[in-house]
């Protein structure tokens, strides 16, 4: 190793006296590497972005939340057929909230579709939603400064208060900015507490958050009578979506007496799921884009491979005497390969300092679009980084090890009369 | 110092097998001078190339300084020829891009000799050939005749047990040459052991022994009156 040190020094002054002799070469397959880095870094960082993207989008929805419908039976239990329809009842969050400790928060969801909403001269048929409060949080719903969610004395006082995904809010008013603007939703008057930020859902349920109506859980059996809730969400504690789920069929199993094992008791939709799906999907993707990347920067391997090919053949003499002065393999190979890993360096230096300039432009590229927010722009992170410099190590190193293993292979005797 | 039986030495070329060694038996003492001489195509490079540990021979048997050649790996044999031979040739064969420092230095960078020993014995045998004013000149900056002192420094610098030299004047004009030769006189009467190809009368008359090569075999070996 430390001659190796000893040597970078005569190292550098070879590679200058190869760039006299081969300057048009050199250059042209250090930009080949950098054209290769640029590639690379570019693939990677879209697909880093994309991935980010994905998890924005996934994340819309909620994080790691579990939503419930209702299901039908598939077994005889207790006495009762199979094929009985399992329906939710409001006293179930509160129970579901004392017996399984698993859950972290829990909400039930009233619904009603084509339900006529009006402000002004606009009227409009949406899905209006009756939660409680724990459901923005868990669903993801934020809203825009100036604005509130509902919030336990909404639920407590039965208030006429609703809050407008924001593409609702704009086609009833034409504007984002309506908190304290009133609407009519089914013949009663609402005040506006607060519009949604604007978000990226991938997955969803009964239509995007961005056109419904989310009115007091309260409010909403008050309205309708009678009505029971469409759907639970909830989110487990932690990592302990399996207990928590679990908890949810003896729970609902015992109170509605199914079998606890009987799935189809239940309709579940467990985003954690497909989070994994997305994460799997995103990488999948990424390990793509950068196999395709790594191909181009081979191509600037082989090229670094040929000159190094060249550069011994014009130095065969020069490796004969230092041979005869007792080079060993390693000390005939070492120069070689550190030549062939200073022009990957060069090039993958350049290449990288492209590839960020391109990624801060695009970065502040006014780009508008649905492509956009599911792609999202490119993005370095020391991930991408890390990966760049295997990928070029790997390959410098194995375009001048080859060489290199050449250049030792080279008999002292005949390479000393070799002109 | 050298201890050759029988040698042969037969080059694959093609389907022609070349001979160029014929059975040689060759000793060379402690502090000898030996000039090797013969026409070319005698074999006499190939003998320099098996005594250099260079090559190995075909058969027969090679002891050099008592440690047996034959059979020995790559990395062994470069270390035999960095620790027991000095080379020195007629083309030079300095580094061009390294200074007569560095170029001195090598043997000791392939030896494993630390930093500051290194520097030390290349100033010091930079000054024994008469260059110490030299050190940072690259090979360019040098006459043909300095280029051959720093080679020669290079190959003492390592205190070989034997210094190989190929025709060290056959690329010099006569007074740089016999300054050469001047130099190989010194380093023999300092105790060196020197084994040299040669053409030139003034070095077969300086050198305590001559060896004659002719078709792969020593047809004459004529000691000096001392």
């Amino acid at each position: 190793m430390k001659l190796i040190w000893a040597e970078l020094a005569l190292v550098w002054r070879v590679f200058e006296s190869d760039l006299e002799h081969n300057r048009k070469r050199i250059a042209l397959t250090v930009f080949a590497i950098a054209w290769g880095t640029i590639s690379i870094v570019m693939l990677l960082s879209a697909g880093e972005g994309m991935k980010n993207a994905f998890a924005k989008g996934s994340r819309g929805m909620g994080e790691g939340i579990a939503v419930l419908w209702p299901g039908t039976t598939s077994k005889p239990y207790a006495g009762l057929p199979s094929g009985r329809a399992i329906r939710f009842r409001k006293e179930d969050v509160a129970l579901l909230r004392e017996r399984v400790p698993e859950i972290a928060a829990i909400s039930a969801e009233f619904a009603r579709f084509g339900t006529p909403i009006s402000a002004g001269d606009e009227n409009l048929n949406v899905r209006v939603r009756g939660v409680e409060p724990e459901f923005g949080p868990l669903r993801n719903l934020w809203p825009q400064p100036g604005g509130r969610f509902l919030n336990p004395l909404d639920q407590l006082e039965k208030r006429r208060v609703v809050f407008l995904g924001d593409k609702l809010a704009q086609d009833l008013f034409g504007r984002p900015d309506v908190v304290g603007e009133s609407v009519v939703i089914n013949r009663s008057p609402f005040v506006v507490i607060g519009v949604m930020q604007d978000k990226v859902m991938m997955g969803m349920y009964s239509g995007p958050d961005e056109s419904q109506a989310t009115i007091p859980s309260a409010t909403y059996e008050s309205m309708f009578t009678g009505s029971q809730p469409q759907n639970l969400v909830y989110k487990p504690v932690g990592d302990l979506g399996d207990q928590a789920l679990a908890g949810v069929y003896r729970v609902l199993g015992t109170r509605y007496r199914f079998d606890p094992e009987d799935k189809p008791s239940l309709g579940v939709w467990d985003t954690r799921e497909n989070q994994r799906m997305t994460d799997n999907i995103a990488i999948g993707i990424q390990v793509f884009l950068g196999i395709i990347g790594a191909l181009t920067l081979f191509v600037g391997g082989m090229g670094i491979a040929n000159i190094m090919y060249a550069v011994i053949k014009e130095r065969t003499r020069e490796i004969g005497v230092k041979m005869a002065l007792g080079a060993k393999m390693r000390q005939v190979m070492a120069p070689f390969l550190l030549e062939a890993l200073l022009m990957t360096l060069l090039g993958g230096i350049l290449g990288t300092a492209i590839a960020l300039g391109l990624i801060a432009i695009i970065g502040v590229l006014p780009l508008e679009g649905e492509a956009f927010e599911l792609l999202g722009r490119p993005t370095f992170s020391p991930g991408v980084a890390l990966a760049t410099s295997l990928v070029l190590g790997a390959i410098g190193a194995f375009a001048g090890y080859f060489p290199a293993r050449r250049a030792a292979s080279v008999n002292p005797a005949v390479s000393l009369r070799y002109e | 110092m050298i201890s050759m039986r029988d040698v042969r030495k037969v080059y694959e070329t093609g389907r022609v097998a070349v001979e160029a060694l014929r059975g040689v038996d060759f000793e060379v003492g402690s502090n000898e001078y030996v000039a090797v001489v013969g026409p070319s195509g005698s074999g006499k490079s190939t003998l320099m190339n098996l005594i250099g540990c260079l090559d190995t021979p075909t058969s027969g048997e090679y002891e050099l300084a008592g440690e047996r050649v034959a059979g020995l790996d790559r990395n062994r044999l470069a270390e035999i020829r960095n620790r027991r031979i000095g080379f020195v040739f007629q083309s030079f064969n300095l580094l061009a891009y390294a200074s007569a420092q560095e170029n001195v230095e090598l043997p000791l960078l392939f030896g494993g000799v630390p930093t500051r020993e290194r520097r030390e014995r290349a100033t010091e045998m930079l000054d024994r050939v008469g260059l110490a004013d030299r050190a940072d000149h690259k090979p360019t900056e040098l006459s043909g005749g300095q280029m051959q002192r720093v080679a020669i420094a290079r190959a003492l610098v390592n205190r070989p047990a034997i210094v190989l030299a190929d025709e060290p004047t056959g690329n010099l004009d006569s007074a740089a040459g016999r300054g050469i030769v001047e130099l190989f006189d010194e380093v023999h009467a300092g105790g060196q052991t020197i084994v040299m190809i040669t053409h030139d009368p003034a070095i077969a008359t300086v050198a305590s022994r001559t060896v004659t090569i002719r078709d792969g075999r020593i047809v004459e070996d004529r000691s000096a009156a001392a």
